[in-house]
């Protein structure tokens, strides 16, 4: 990187942001005509193709000479509008339709030609090229008068950081008018100043504004100022900042230790096996090695022992022992100093990182107890048709799965038809429902109400109704996933602060979770409806004879229940993904639901997704680098919790438990 | 190279003149042995769609050999033993002349040791993780060194990444590449701490708290950037997360290795604009060859809305090759075919040309991609061709080995000890 | 309560089995018939009109048949719908798994080490096999469960003791809680997903997703052509399935099949009567996982892979669904359904069939196959619960 250059033009960068305004005045004004191209062409191999290592250089050029239209030039090049013509090496700025090309000249503005894409190079900068021009514009976009623009920069300044940036931030905060922008200033000249200023005073001031600051910018810069490296000497050093002393054996590795100072050849290297194999290779004399015959070389100890003998013999270097290392490493000191040589700053700095722990523990917590909640909501809703259908009927539906996924590709259907996202939305929470609620009628009909005394050949008919639809599904719709896409405002995510950030859409099921509940339990036990449910559940005979007609019942219990799983496949489709098979993936976990928190009880359900939510976000924790153990741990625990509490979480009591 | 290819050719005809009849038996029977059912049927139908177009073509243009080209089409199901059987059954009941096939890494692992006990010839035309050359096998996929260590060294030297998260689907092939990636990243000067590793299981969807994870390592003072060796269906999740979670291009760049054009199109990608892929091949190539394929496949498949990415463009180029090489070798034996087949140049889709080499791998250009919003990737860097390695020398146990099947007569000879391990492959 | 050492010897028959039961004497009779008229037509052994794929095609259907009997047993006549029994089988298919895949890579790399100046250490090959087999999953070390993997003998009492040994454990915590019906099913189903996810994780040491390959050659037969070691499978499979069918037709006739009979009609009555219902149905459960593991253990050498999608529950579902067509209650019924089922899967997925042509629409049986065996499935279960082998006491009732 380049820094004086760019230091040095930077008041004359900001005056030509008066002279960009102003054409007449100009104080690099050349006698040609293409002053831009000129300079352009004095660094054309790195416009051409720009790389991060080269774009420095072309920056410095360009606003050393400061030719007009630098500025416009910069942003038109990161936004791919520039095109170099490959006959003579010329930029032009390019305008793309359809194939074709449209060659302006990027001095004179004049549209030179109209040529086939394929006949120029276009010019893309990736994203290292962008954030270096970027950080480079952020002097003259800082006083943009448009506010996004300038809030862009103070962005792009956040993340390429820079000690050039704090003139131009101090200057543009004289004048920033915006307060929210003004206060976004102050900050990051907080930032800059702890991380870049000399005074050492000024910059422990800064630190100290950083303290119990819990956002990741902050902890970044603290960081920042407290990376180290890793350094051996016979006595420790007066002058470095030292982080820690390191103690062989104890908290570093012997082994290690003793590489880094071999590497340093201030030893010779350790020999390890091979090592040691080929040295004896090396030296076969008459089929045998310092006196132990080939064939015996099948162990490490005759093989230590043909090594000695070569070295008694002094053909090899010495064999390094445990002793020797241990002598060799007690010579010297090993620590850690950190890359800032000021201990003021670093102190400052580690005072104020210590001072966000536990509240950034705290926020740690809440953020997973979110997520937890939200992992249980979904399992909720993915669970709760069943809840109706197996909990309350009994009635094992294993094309329940295929239900979820009936609902989320009538969304994607939907979807197609109406461009517009919130309506289609809006369109398919209903229809879904009426899809599946109908295609639930209909296999009721058809194969359930023939096996209502047969539980466990219902578990086998469904299966086979749900490997049918399955690849139906596949043969309908193709085994590509399809999108389904959730509205803008559900797209984004609700933040408390850097830490704990939940994403609208899980909020959203959080939501529709909740509403299902409240739902359910009214029905069931505050309507005609429900109670005519219940009461056919628990003693059809009965119920028939008072009056209700059991069959009717039947269906549109298990109607409503497949029902409500369709609604659950369009807000599930919406946050995972909708393929033939998204529905075999949560029928298991379904079930397990409905049986850990007990059959028969909308709020056992709840239980169930609630601690299954809770232990698997739990031991995610613990083992944070794999998330397929955190799902086998928690399936054995739902296996042994059920040993030990066959009726699950809420066991019904009395004649409504069965059996 | 060229000489060589002329001398293996006059070698093969002259055996040919020696052995007899010039003409194999007709048809020439070619298997394609991809998964049209089962969970990896969303990638593999299109690989078969795509080989029953360059047969249709190349009989179109009088077959091979004064033959017509018949492709046998069989359905594994993904299920990796079915692999190995349908594999016998083409090549001991249909008696295909060569297999064009597998996807996921076991599949090829099941395949294996059938094409080594039967002396079959397979192209397998997927990224894969190398440590591995087969007699049997010719990989028009990218290795490592052709995928993802040129996508590592963009991020180190074009984005400045210095923390790294390795997110990947559990299977052998991000276990095995992260494990490249680690060492060479170590090698690199990257701290160990600086390199965070997950792994989920295939069709993941709650990517809620990995992605606050990897937001959080940007509290280290460091540029994170993500390396996602991702699978499938899982990635919708992951981007619909990442999205929610605001995470720009700009802020933690991530580069993937499984996501291609096929896997975006199920996606909204307007919201993934900048972040990043690494293939041999992207739908968005400016070159005739590309331009002629993509119409070409449009007609063929009946929709223009269908796209066509890396694995298609291996089995383009493997075909291709493949006719070449029996051309040349004037037979479909397994054994002269092969002979042939070193050297084989063919036009990339892309610009420039591939070279297969002795050791079984293409040479190939590497790309490096950014998601536009309408599903495409805009071509941001574009290497020479780079040779695929077998084996990886980052990793201590395959430091010395290299594959060489023209002068050494070994896919798996360890230059330390001046031996072959061993003829047949590790599965 | 009974006696629960594992038996993968046939018991002699008494005199009244055969009796009783007529149909074991028929089922041996064909199965003999089976293997001879395979054996004739192989391309190993015979005048070679099996291909080699065919014959592994028909062993491993043998061993699917031996685990549908299991099945049969323990759903069939004891009412205990496992759909957890293919767990047992891919652990049995894993125990032999281990010891083929490192003996057969030992050989390999002695073999390659032989020529070297230097003799290699012990440790050195275990390194290198370790090396060869974790160096594709990333991995360097040689996991503890391996410790065994270089002993056959070993390896093959972990066949029939890993499947007992988890039958017995599981089976003890579920009906000791008098877990029954439509949960118990759930439980097992949990159980199967529990161990195909633990096995899909690379860290426990069986190599993830990617299983244990390569496993049809068989160390010290390496140079044996795969036409003649699919014919010892396949006798060794009809053995098997022979041996478990006797076994079985034992168990469940006399005292002990009534009582089983009896758990699975009315659980309570049995236990009110006296009788240990859990010992019984323990017994039956450890025993049917042990023969399941056997016949993994037969099965895997020839699909020559493993890996944990094959102990996915839905494995385990599709062994229910063939035993429901072939008929439960029946031994030969669960035979008939596996052996159809599987075998029509295999036909009409791997492209044999012909398509059939509607007009523009094309019926492809890839497309379409599962579709007619999910509905096929359910017309099953409505009209003819008692399946295929419901069939023959139609047929056998009508003569007389």
């Amino acid at each position: 990187m380049l820094r004086l250059p760019r230091l040095a033009c930077l008041c004359a960068c900001l005056i030509s942001l008066t002279v960009v305004l102003h054409p007449v005045a100009g104080r690099a004004q050349s006698t040609s005509d293409t002053p831009l191209q000129d300079v352009l062409q004095s660094v054309q191999a790195q416009v051409a193709s720009p790389s991060r290592g080269t774009v420095p250089d072309v920056l410095s050029a360009l606003l050393e000479r400061d030719a007009p239209g630098t500025v416009e030039f910069l942003r038109a090049w990161q936004d791919r509008g520039v095109i170099e013509r490959p006959e003579d090496g010329l930029f032009f700025f390019a305008n793309e339709t359809g194939g074709m090309a449209e060659l302006t000249d990027i001095d004179s503005g004049e549209i030179v030609a109209q040529v086939s894409t394929r006949d120029v190079n276009q010019i893309r900068p990736n994203a290292g090229v962008r954030r270096e021009i970027n950080a480079a514009l952020v002097q003259f976009e800082l006083m943009n008068p448009d506010p996004a623009r300038r809030i862009a920069a103070l962005e792009s300044a956040t993340r390429s950081p820079d000690p050039e940036q704090i003139p131009a931030l101090e200057l543009a905060l004289a004048s920033e008018t915006d307060a929210r922008i003004a206060a976004r200033m102050e900050r990051l000249l907080d930032l800059l100043n702890a991380r870049f200023t000399t005074d050492t005073a000024t910059r422990v001031d800064a630190i100290d504004g950083l303290r119990g600051d819990i956002s990741t910018e902050a902890r970044r810069v603290l960081n920042q100022l407290l990376q180290t490296r890793s350094d051996f000497a016979q006595t420790l050093p007066e002058d470095a900042n030292i982080a820690r002393i390191r103690i062989p054996g104890e908290d570093m590795d012997l082994h290690a230790a003793y590489a880094v100072l071999s590497d340093a050849d201030l030893f010779p290297p350790r020999p390890g096996r091979n090592a040691i194999r080929d040295v004896l290779r090396a030296n076969v004399v008459n089929g045998s090695v310092g006196g132990v015959p080939v064939h015996q070389l099948n162990t490490d100890d005759n093989r230590v022992a043909a090594y000695r003998a070569l070295q008694d013999a002094g053909t090899v270097p010495p064999l390094v022992t445990q002793a020797d290392m241990e002598a060799a490493v007690a010579q010297y000191v090993f620590f850690d100093a950190y890359l800032e040589p000021d201990a003021a700053v670093t102190d400052a700095a580690r005072d104020a990182l210590d001072s966000t722990r536990t509240r950034i523990g705290a926020f740690q917590a809440l953020s997973l107890s979110l997520d937890a909640l939200s992992l249980a909501s979904i399992f909720f809703l993915a669970a709760i048709g069943l809840a109706i259908t197996f909990g309350v009927m009994r009635v094992i539906n294993m094309a329940h799965g295929e239900f979820i996924m009936m609902g989320a590709y009538t969304g994607y259907v939907v979807q197609t038809m109406i461009p517009d996202y919130t309506v289609s939305l809006v369109v398919a929470l209903p229809l879904a429902f009426g899809v599946t609620f109908a295609a639930g009628v209909a296999m009721e009909r058809l194969v359930i109400r023939h096996l209502y005394t047969r539980p466990l050949e219902t578990l086998l008919a469904t299966f086979g109704i749900s490997i049918a639809l399955q690849q139906l599904a596949k043969n309908i719709f193709g085994t590509q996933a399809r999108p389904l896409t959730a509205p803008d405002w559900l797209a984004g995510s609700l933040a408390l602060n850097d830490l704990v950030s939940i994403s609208t859409l899980r909020v959203g099921i959080f939501f529709m979770a909740l509403m299902f509940l409240v739902l359910l339990l009214f029905i069931l036990n505050r309507t005609r409806l429900g109670l005519e449910v219940r009461a056919v559940t628990q003693n059809p005979g009965m119920a028939a004879s008072m009056g209700i007609n059991p069959d009717r019942i039947n269906m549109l219990t298990f109607g409503l229940g497949s029902g409500i799983a369709g609604v659950a496949g369009v807000a599930i489709g919406m946050y995972a993904q909708v393929t033939s098979e998204m529905g075999a993936n949560y029928i298991v976990q379904s079930f397990m639901t409905v049986v850990v928190g007990g059959v028969g009880s909308v709020f056992g359900t709840l239980a169930g997704a609630g601690l299954i939510g809770a232990l698997q976000k739990g031991i995610e924790w613990f083992n944070p680098t794999n998330t397929l153990a955190a799902q086998t741990y928690m399936v054995l625990f739902i296996i042994l919790f059920i040993q030990f509490r066959p009726k699950g979480i809420v066991a019904l009591k009395g004649r409504a438990a069965g059996d | 190279m060229t000489t060589k290819t002329l001398l293996a050719s006059a070698a093969a005809s002259a055996l040919l003149i020696a052995s007899g009849p010039a003409f194999a038996d007709c048809p020439i029977k070619v298997g394609v042995l991809h998964s049209l059912s089962g969970s990896m049927a969303i990638s593999e139908t299109t690989l078969r769609d795509v080989m029953l177009m360059l047969v249709e073509q190349q009989n179109a243009n009088g077959g091979l050999l004064g033959c017509d080209i018949e492709a046998v089409v069989v359905d594994p199901a993904s299920d990796w033993p079915l692999f190995a059987e349908r594999a016998r059954e083409l090549l001991t009941v249909n008696e295909v002349d060569v297999i064009f096939g597998a996807w996921t890494s076991v599949s090829r692992k099941a395949v294996l040791p059938v094409l080594e006990e039967l002396n079959g010839l397979m192209f397998y035309p997927v990224q894969y993780e190398g440590q591995e050359s087969s007699r049997n096998v010719f990989y028009t996929g990218a290795a490592p060194n052709q995928q993802a260590i040129p996508a590592v060294d963009y991020f180190l030297e074009e984005l400045g990444v210095e923390s790294f998260a390795l997110l990947g689907t559990d299977y052998v092939y991000p276990r095995t590449t992260n494990a490249i990636l680690e060492a060479y990243l170590l090698s690199k000067g990257i701290a160990a701490e600086d390199i965070f590793v997950n792994y989920t299981p295939f069709g993941h969807s709650d990517w809620s708290t990995i992605v606050s994870d990897v937001v959080a390592l940007g509290a280290g003072g460091k540029q994170v950037g993500v390396i996602s060796t991702i699978n499938g269906d899982a990635n919708i999740g992951f981007y619909t997360e990442l999205s929610a979670q605001g995470v720009s291009a700009d802020d933690i760049p991530v580069v993937a290795f499984s996501v291609g054009e096929e896997e975006l199109s199920g996606l909204d990608t307007s919201r993934l604009v900048g972040h990043l892929a690494a293939w041999n091949y992207f739908m968005s190539a400016d070159t005739p060859e590309n331009e002629a394929f993509i119409a070409a496949w449009h007609d063929f498949i009946g929709d223009t809305n269908r796209v066509t990415n890396d694995p298609m463009e291996a089995h383009y180029i493997g075909f291709n090759m493949w006719v070449n090489a029996v051309e040349a070798a004037g037979t479909t034996d397994v054994d002269a075919v092969r002979e042939a087949m070193w050297g084989q140049e063919f036009t990339n889709l892309t610009g420039g040309t591939a070279i297969m080499l002795p050791n079984h791998h293409l040479a190939k250009p590497v790309l490096i991609g950014e998601i536009r919003a309408d599903g495409q990737f805009d071509i941001i860097s574009q290497t020479e061709e780079v040779e695929g390695a077998a084996w990886t020398p980052y990793l201590d146990e395959s430091a010395t080995l290299v594959s060489d099947w023209q002068e050494l007569g070994c896919g798996m000879f360890d230059t330390a000890t001046e031996t072959c391990v061993q003829l047949t492959s590790n599965y | 309560m009974v006696s629960t050492t594992p038996t993968d010897q046939p018991r002699p028959a008494r005199r009244g089995l055969l009796h009783t039961n007529p149909s074991v004497l028929w089922f041996m009779g064909l199965l003999g018939l089976f293997t001879l008229g395979v054996s004739i037509l192989s391309e190993g052994m015979g005048i070679g009109v099996l291909s080699t794929s065919m014959v592994k095609i028909l062993g491993m259907t043998l061993c699917l048949c031996l685990i549908a009997v299991c099945m049969d047993v323990v759903w069939g006549y004891c009412g205990i719908l496992s759909l957890g029994h293919f767990a047992f089988f891919g652990l049995g298919g894993y125990a032999i798994g281990m010891w083929l895949m490192y003996a057969r890579t030992e050989i390999v790399i002695r073999d390659s080490l032989s020529g070297a100046t230097i003799p290699p250490t012990e440790v050195e090959i275990t390194d290198a096999v370790t090396a060869q087999i974790f160096g594709v999953v990333g991995s360097s070390e040689l996991p503890l469960i391996w410790s065994f993997a270089g002993s056959l003998p070993l390896q093959l009492a972990m066949v029939v003791l890993v499947p007992g040994l988890l039958a017995l454990v599981f089976g003890w915590l579920a009906f000791r809680s008098r877990v029954t019906g439509v949960y118990l099913s759930i439980l097992t189903q949990a159980m199967t997903l529990a161990l195909s996810l633990y096995l899909f994780q690379n860290d426990t040491g069986l190599r993830g997703n990617n299983g244990l390959s390569g496993l049809q050659n068989i160390p010290g037969a390496l140079h044996v052509p795969q036409s003649v070691l699919s014919m010892w499978f396949f006798w060794a499979s009809a053995f098997a399935l022979g041996a478990g069918y006797l076994l079985f037709a034992w168990v469940v006739s006399g005292k002990f099949g009534s009582v089983i009979k009896a758990i699975r009609d009315n659980e309570a009555r049995v236990r009110f009567l006296g009788y240990n219902v859990e010992g019984y149905k323990l017994f039956v459960f450890a025993l049917t996982a042990v023969v399941s593991g056997i016949a993994g253990a037969l099965y895997y050498p020839q699909a020559g892979i493993i890996n944990p999608a094959e102990i996915a529950p839905i494995a385990s579902i599709y062994l229910a669904v063939w035993v429901a067509i072939g008929g439960r209650g029946r031994l030969y019924g669960a035979v008939i359904g596996a052996a159809t089922v599987s075998l029509m899967s295999s036909w009409l997925t791997g492209g044999g069939a012909p398509n059939i042509s509607f007009g523009n629409y094309r019926f492809l049986w890839t497309d379409w196959w599962l579709v007619v065996l999910g509905l096929g499935f359910v017309a099953v279960t409505l009209f003819f619960p008692k399946g295929i082998g419901g069939l023959f006491d139609y047929l056998v009732r009508k003569k007389p």
